[in-house]
């Protein structure tokens, strides 16, 4: 029974301080409680799931050293809280493991590109902190078949990876269609590949940057192509556990933060500069004026660590997937609102 | 033995007696250690759930009830991705119990063929039979359907160039497509079938029951048994043959479409097992022939049976007395095995439920808690019928 009592007095403790925490939320100088915070702070180290390997997202390069948009996001969370982007240890997960390791505390942020749906909103005990890339599912086929659009795909043998939105997705696309397929599902992304590079389906279908990166990676890329259709859309973005809203804003804003850099203009080689700024937004944004990191249990500086690690959400998007990464992917719907996309922060007032 | 103990309240020489008499120590000890072990039970269920509620993970078995929305590649039973997820475990189950099944029965025929031939006079068929024992039991399974997966089903042409085989049947490496065949009367054909099997059988037992009294029927009573027993299943197949449709694979646009497909990940899962399966089961039926004393051996032969006799009817149904009890332990192995389907993507329980409806609910604890329930009744259920059968043909003191 001891167990339980434990539980109970953790469940009162865990009140206790988010009682506390709307306390100084009202008092606004005293710093917000974060449990979550407090572990990471007291471990000296953030613990983020990522993928097990998907380039432009989270990939070990050829030194070992995780690169992608979410490793660099889960380097951002570790600068704010730690002013080092490097004190992050990477713990890469498959799709099976990716919601039971944050439930259970193994990770502190989910940091795997993750569709936020309203299901995992809601019933897995985890709350999405923003989107980080603005994804659709689409398919890719040997320019061989000549095929033109998604909807020819009728009776088509499919590889797909299992547990994923993508598979549910796949399931509604040609149901409502009332076309049939050959669903070929495993487990891990680079079994799909493996299958469709062997022709055991005809067409291979995820997300769109998925699919791109995974071109690069078959042996004669240029002979596939990928069909026009997006058959879902996919807002992708990290994820921690419920009931520590301190911490969710940290990770939320840390988001916001990158975004709001970009729209400010300031970037890795300028924020030093920048600090110096009479533009009261980016005074706001670098701690200049009001103590706006110290709300969230931080340095008053926070975002020029940020900043300084990683880069704005453009730098970082440009390094990992666009036109400085052999992806090559253009910022499309993931270009800040202002120039069209859908990229969007709240801002630091 | 102890003298009994009559429990009287107050009677407190009888309360200290069953204190120091073994018997009733021992069955104290036991039920206090079954009340712990309850309580441990009890504690862990009660926190789990505590937890789940505290963290607001969704938890309980109202998922199985919601629509799965995915798809799998094969199904026994009916199944679309407008079913449940109960349906998807039902779909999951059939096809680890179906390539179970076909795994035993292969595993045991390539198994006893081994054995006998590993104990054969003929030189070369035992030494064959060691080399592939040797080499298939040393080499780790997961590694083995990793071959028979992808270095051989995978390096099959595509459908464009796929083999021909005799009667319609096509391989390709998206799978063996073999033609369908639709009996308009198929119920009828079948029942004849198995009415002439039960026929057969009855003149069997006839037969071997006369022949134990040392008398037989006439044989032109026999031939016209066995002509009604053989010619009724023939002639109802001749008669449903004019209105059976067969439809063979035919190549469309992407698949061979029409006929029926049995996918790669299958026959590489049941040749995998099968063939590392059989190199155990072929070691014990050895051991269980060389159980056989020497003077049995020698008996037969001075009963003037010959070779293959002796070993029908004498060395074989003593070495199963040995054989069954460890043959037990490799069918739970091949079973249990099975859930390595999950490596070359054949959709056997562990993929289907304890993967993606365990990833699209997110309810760990209560899939994985079904899924060890499920392993646990069907080892124990196969484990029951072969205890069954051993005691069926163990040695009868006489």
């Amino acid at each position: 029974m001891a167990l339980r009592i434990s539980s109970v007095l953790g469940s009162n403790l865990a009140a206790v301080a988010s009682m506390l925490a709307a306390v100084s939320f009202f008092s606004s100088i005293a710093a917000a409680q974060s449990p979550t915070l407090d572990t990471v702070r007291k471990r000296g180290l953030l613990n983020c799931g990522v993928n097990t390997g998907l380039a432009g997202f989270s990939v070990p390069d050829d030194r070992g050293r995780w690169t992608g948009i979410d490793a660099d996001f889960c380097r951002a969370v570790a600068a704010a809280v730690f002013r080092d982007g490097d004190k992050v240890r990477f713990v890469p997960l498959n799709a099976k493991e990716r919601f039971t390791a944050l439930q259970s505390g193994e990770v502190d942020i989910l940091s795997r590109n993750t569709t936020w749906t309203m299901s995992r909103d809601t019933s897995l005990g985890l709350n999405f902190t923003g989107v980080i890339y603005y994804d659709g599912q689409a398919f890719m086929t040997r320019k061989a078949l000549g095929l033109k659009s998604a909807k020819e795909l009728d009776g088509a043998s499919i590889c797909v990876q299992s547990g994923t939105t993508n598979e549910l997705n796949l399931a509604d696309y040609f149901a409502t269609r009332g076309a049939t397929y050959r669903p070929v599902v495993f487990e891990r992304l680079d079994e799909v590949r493996g299958a469709y590079v062997n022709g055991r389906c005809d067409a291979f279908t995820t997300d769109s940057s998925q699919l791109i990166a995974e071109r690069t990676r078959l042996p004669d890329p240029d002979t596939h192509e990928m069909l026009p259709d997006l058959i879902s859309k996919e807002p992708l973005g990290p994820a921690v556990r419920q009931g520590d809203a301190g911490w969710s804003n940290i990770v939320r804003w840390t988001l916001f933060a990158m975004i709001n850099a970009e729209e400010l203009g300031v970037t890795k080689d300028t924020v030093d500069q920048q600090l110096a700024s009479s533009n009261p937004e980016i005074r706001r944004l670098l701690g200049g004026e009001g103590e706006f990191g110290k709300a969230l249990g931080l340095d008053t500086d926070w975002v020029v660590s940020i900043v300084k690690a990683v880069g704005n959400y453009g730098e970082c998007f440009e390094r990992n997937l666009g036109s400085q990464s052999p992806l090559n992917i253009a910022r499309g719907r993931n270009a800040l609102w202002t120039n069209g996309g859908l990229i969007y922060a709240p801002p630091v007032r | 033995m102890s003298k009994p103990i009559a429990f009287r309240w107050r009677d407190r020489s009888a309360w200290i007696d069953a204190a120091y008499d073994p018997r009733m120590r021992g069955i104290a000890l036991q039920a206090l250690l079954l009340m712990a072990v309850a309580m441990l039970a009890v504690t862990i269920g009660l926190n789990t759930a505590a937890n789940l509620k505290a963290q607001n993970v969704a938890s309980g078995f109202d998922f199985l009830s919601r629509t799965a929305g995915f798809d799998v590649s094969q199904a026994l039973v009916p199944y679309s991705s407008k079913s449940s997820y109960a349906q998807a475990f039902w779909v999951g189950l059939s096809n680890t119990l179906l390539v179970g099944a076909l795994g035993i029965v292969l595993a045991t025929v390539l198994g006893f063929t081994l054995g006998i031939a590993r104990v054969s006079d003929n030189w070369l068929a035992s030494r064959l039979a060691l080399v592939y024992v040797e080499i298939v039991r040393n080499v780790p399974l997961l590694l083995q359907l990793l071959v028979w997966y992808v270095a051989v089903l995978r390096s099959l042409p595509a459908p464009s160039a796929a083999f021909q085989l005799p009667g319609g049947t096509v391989l390709d490496v998206r799978g063996l497509h073999v033609p369908r065949l639709a009996f308009e009367h198929g119920s009828a054909v079948a029942f004849t079938f198995a009415l002439s099997i039960v026929g057969a059988l009855l003149l069997w037992r006839d037969a071997r029951g006369l022949r134990a009294r040392g008398t037989a029927r006439s044989p032109s009573v026999i031939r016209a048994a066995w002509a009604a027993v053989a010619l009724a299943p023939l002639i109802a197949l001749a008669v449903a043959a004019s209105t059976t449709t067969v439809t063979v694979p035919t190549l469309g646009r992407f698949n061979y479409d029409g006929g029926v497909s049995i996918e790669p990940e299958f026959l590489a899962l049941l040749v995998g097992l099968s063939i590392y399966t059989a190199a155990f089961i072929a070691e014990i039926v050895r051991a269980g022939l060389l159980g056989v004393p020497e003077g049995q051996r020698e008996a037969a032969a001075a009963l003037g049976l010959n070779r293959r006799q002796a070993l029908r009817l004498v060395i074989l149904p003593q070495a199963l007395r040995i054989v069954i009890p460890p043959l037990t332990n490799q069918y739970l192995n091949l079973i249990k095995n099975s859930s390595l389907a999950v490596a070359i993507g054949y959709p056997d329980l562990v993929s289907v439920f304890a993967g993606t409806v365990l990833n699209q609910t997110g309810q760990a604890v209560e899939v994985i808690a079904i899924t060890m329930a499920v392993y646990l009744a069907i080892s124990l259920a196969t484990a029951l019928f072969m205890n069954w059968l051993n005691a069926r043909t163990a040695w009868r003191e006489r």
